[in-house]
């Protein structure tokens, strides 16, 4: 039960960013210039996904327990660090030079392009990369602890 | 890169799908629909639980676009850039920082934003201006770049 709401929900998932167009990079980078060739729609897309997640979420977290779980597995970390500016910061960087961001990057798999075949491995990469330094066995035990994870 | 159309209706269409997605896994499984920490539960190393839902979710991401053209004949429409090494690099940055980070579009910026939490609020806005000033600086400092 469990794997089926989470293909469903990665499947609705999949059809909003295919919807929004979202799964062009193209329009993601359009987003990103407005000295250029300005298309605002990533801003509606934001706003029409919170929207509906504030509300949702507001009817969860009421609820207190999830239906087919036993707890809410929400992040604990609270603290604003280097790691989370250094890590949004390069993401940025990379999420404009591309116009991909991870889920679009997978919903474009099928699609295709070379581009695309080069991108996902190089993130998977990176993101073992990322992991293998948090999980440094010096220092890094009780950080990884505190972030959850 | 091409002038893309304006799409207001299809966007907000389109974020309302993904908060539905977002919804459906907190209010069932008690879940954050972030796709990088999603994706994370499946590299090494393991030990997290949720695989098979992780696994469940990516497949449905995947089965999306094909779904798509399958029930209105329409293709999606894409440009990707052709530019292999700098879409490497672009990679290698999207993967490290969304780990280092916590989080990427999805995790900080709808379902953080949606918590109302600080940490995702900071982020969303630090990849956001990083972001701007990547485009900025590449179509129009350094313009032939990309």
């Amino acid at each position: 039960m469990r794997i089926l709401v989470s293909a469903i929900a990665g499947l609705l998932f999949g059809l909003g960013l295919v919807v929004s167009g979202m799964a062009d990079p193209a329009k993601v980078q359009n987003f990103l210039d407005p000295f250029g060739a300005w298309d605002p729609s990533l801003a509606f897309v934001m706003l029409g996904a919170i929207v509906v997640t504030f509300a949702g979420y507001r009817l969860a977290f009421r609820r207190g327990r999830p239906l087919l779980a036993d707890t809410l597995s929400l992040p604990s970390k609270t603290d604003i660090d280097v790691r989370l500016l250094l890590g949004a910061g390069l993401f940025g960087i990379g999420w404009g030079l591309s116009g991909f961001c991870p889920g679009p990057a997978i919903v474009s798999l099928p699609l295709l392009a070379t581009g695309t075949l080069v991108f996902v491995p190089a993130m998977l990469t990176g993101m073992l990369l990322a992991r293998a330094l948090q999980n440094r066995p010096r220092g890094s035990a009780k950080r990884a602890e505190a972030a959850g994870n | 890169m091409p002038a893309t159309p304006f799409t207001p209706i299809e966007s907000l269409l389109g974020g309302a799908l993904i908060g539905a997605a977002a919804v459906i896994l907190m209010l069932l499984l008690g879940r954050i629909a972030g796709v990088s920490g999603i994706l994370g539960r499946l590299l090494p190393p393991y030990g997290e639980p949720g695989v098979g839902g992780a696994a469940a979710f990516i497949a449905g991401l995947v089965a999306a676009p094909v779904l798509y053209t399958a029930a209105t004949g329409l293709a999606v429409q894409q440009t990707v850039s052709g530019n292999l090494p700098l879409l490497a690099g672009a990679g290698l940055l999207v993967g490290f920082g969304a780990i280092l980070g916590g989080g990427c579009t999805s995790g900080h910026g709808v379902c953080g934003l949606s918590r109302l939490s600080a940490r995702s609020l900071v982020a969303t806005l630090t990849f956001m201006a990083t972001a701007f000033l990547t485009v900025l600086v590449v179509r129009h400092v350094l313009p032939g770049a990309d």
